[in-house]
């Protein structure tokens, strides 16, 4: 018995690799649906949006690269549908270098799919260095750091932008932020101007986070694919978040089972001994 | 899916499974696609710096509508590169503490306040006999207990050792909270990985 449970802490790391592939591979081919509840810091990121008037402004800042576009795409997804459906005009930034062409190639594609036009309805304003600076200067107008907007167009030239100087004119900021980014846009953008700030970030990110909840400097918080789920739950489209976190949920019970597996082999075995 | 869009995600396919193939042991494809995401993304940050810092900020506004105060910046910005000089590194010094002085003028207030005054504010609440107020006291005393831990001027013995211990466990739970989103946030990115793994291949060959 010793010597099985000897064996049961000395598996070979590929195996649990090929376990973990497995238990995202098969509940891919066989459907498989499961409860997802709404936290109340996504639904209050969710009512806010849904509580501004229709066809005010909302500022969408996206940093975010490839790297994580798993967890945001979804997320931005998400938002940018409820904006859509409430007619709201997005003005969306990204002050990540990495992400400045995946953000604007997600933005063409939502708004295709909503229906939506350029200049009228959403504007990229893209990339601008040094995101403390950008943020602190967007305060006094989007001008000084954004004169054109990514495509290279005056922003007084497009018609959404037109008496829109600074987040004065927006209802609500909310960042879709995977960097140390959404820092800067709490310290140096809310605290400096007062606006009201909401942010989503990565799973990684989360727990960094949630104490701004707390404090109010947030209003809400999207943490990863499961912020992104809840998202999708409460507009009432599941799509890639709640498809995701469906076999997410699988493969996290199957690490719990690994670490309760390992940490009964560890002690029943040997080693747990010759340690103590 | 048109023939190109078949052939850019044919490479995505194969470059992600060059870097799974590392899961079994590294080998050469891994390290092909590991030094070429490298590559790409100096190369494109090179690019995105120079047009969006060194034409927006420095040829347009000098050259193009001729605002010359813009000048000074940029020499200050030349004088970083001095520090790659032995004869002219002390140049470097001046830009750094004139780019230090800003950015701590700016940043130390807010960051006092927000990380500092602002969470102070937030943890220490009236008490309320309810369970927010039960909340809202235990975190108090693990603020004070996680803080005992960092206070190295007196011996974790006795009375205060057993609340710097309640301070370790703190942290641990913190730290376990952590850990479980990092975990939760890689499975997504692997998840996503398969999913677009399965929509290649039926795209390639039907379902």
């Amino acid at each position: 018995m010793k010597r099985f449970f000897d064996r049961l802490i000395l598996i070979d790391r590929r195996v649990i690799f090929l376990f973990i592939s497995l238990s995202v591979i098969v509940p891919l081919l066989v459907k498989v649906e499961l409860p997802l509840e709404v936290t109340p810091e996504v639904r209050r990121v969710y009512e806010l949006v849904e509580s501004l008037p229709d066809g005010s402004r909302i500022l969408i800042p996206c940093e975010y690269a490839p790297d994580v576009m798993a967890e945001m795409e979804p997320m931005l997804y998400a938002i940018l549908r409820q904006c859509y459906r409430k007619n709201l005009k997005v003005i969306v930034t990204a002050l990540y270098p990495t992400g400045v062409n995946l953000i604007e190639k997600e933005l063409r594609y939502m708004a295709d799919q909503m229906g939506k036009k350029y200049a009228e309805d959403y504007v990229y304003l893209g990339y601008r260095p040094y995101p403390a600076a950008v943020i602190l200067s967007m305060g006094q107008d989007f001008r000084q750091s954004f004169a054109v907007d990514f495509y290279g167009t005056p922003l007084d030239s497009l018609p959404m932008m037109k008496g829109v100087k600074n987040y004065k004119d927006v209802g609500l900021v909310l960042t879709v932020n995977a960097t140390g980014g959404t820092e800067y846009w709490i310290i140096y953008g809310r605290e400096r101007y007062n606006f009201p700030l909401a942010i989503g970030v990565t799973a990684v990110m989360g727990a960094d986070y949630y104490n701004y909840l707390k404090t109010g400097q947030i209003v809400g918080i999207i943490p990863g694919l499961k912020g992104a789920a809840e998202y999708e739950k409460l507009i009432d489209q599941p799509g890639e978040a709640v498809r995701g976190m469906n076999i997410q949920s699988i493969v996290h019970l199957l690490i719990v089972i690994f670490v309760l597996v390992g940490n009964v082999g560890f002690f029943l075995s040997g080693q747990y001994k010759k340690k103590k | 899916m048109t023939t190109v869009e078949l052939l850019w995600n044919g490479l995505a396919a194969f470059l992600t499974l060059c870097i799974f193939s590392f899961l079994y042991k590294d080998n050469p494809f891994y390290k092909f696609a590991e030094q070429l995401v490298a590559g790409v993304a100096l190369g494109y940050w090179t690019m995105l710096l120079y047009h969006t810092t060194f034409t927006d900020k420095v040829l347009i506004p000098i050259f193009q509508q001729g605002k010359l105060h813009y000048i000074l910046p940029t020499i200050m910005g030349i004088m970083m590169w001095t520090r790659f000089s032995k004869k002219l590194a002390y140049l470097s010094r001046i830009a750094i503490a004139f780019y230090i002085g800003v950015g701590t003028g700016v940043a130390l207030p807010l960051y006092m306040y927000n990380y500092v005054f602002r969470q102070l504010q937030a943890t220490v609440v009236p008490l309320q006999f309810s369970w927010l107020g039960l909340n809202s006291l235990l975190m108090v005393s693990f603020v004070t207990c996680t803080l005992f831990y960092f206070f190295f001027s007196k011996e974790h013995k006795g009375t205060f050792g057993g609340l710097s211990k309640v301070g370790i466990y703190t942290l641990m739970a913190g730290f376990g909270a952590s850990f479980g989103l990092t975990v939760m946030g890689r499975v997504a990115l692997l998840v996503q990985r398969i999913i677009f793994l399965r929509e290649y291949f039926i795209a390639l060959f039907g379902s």
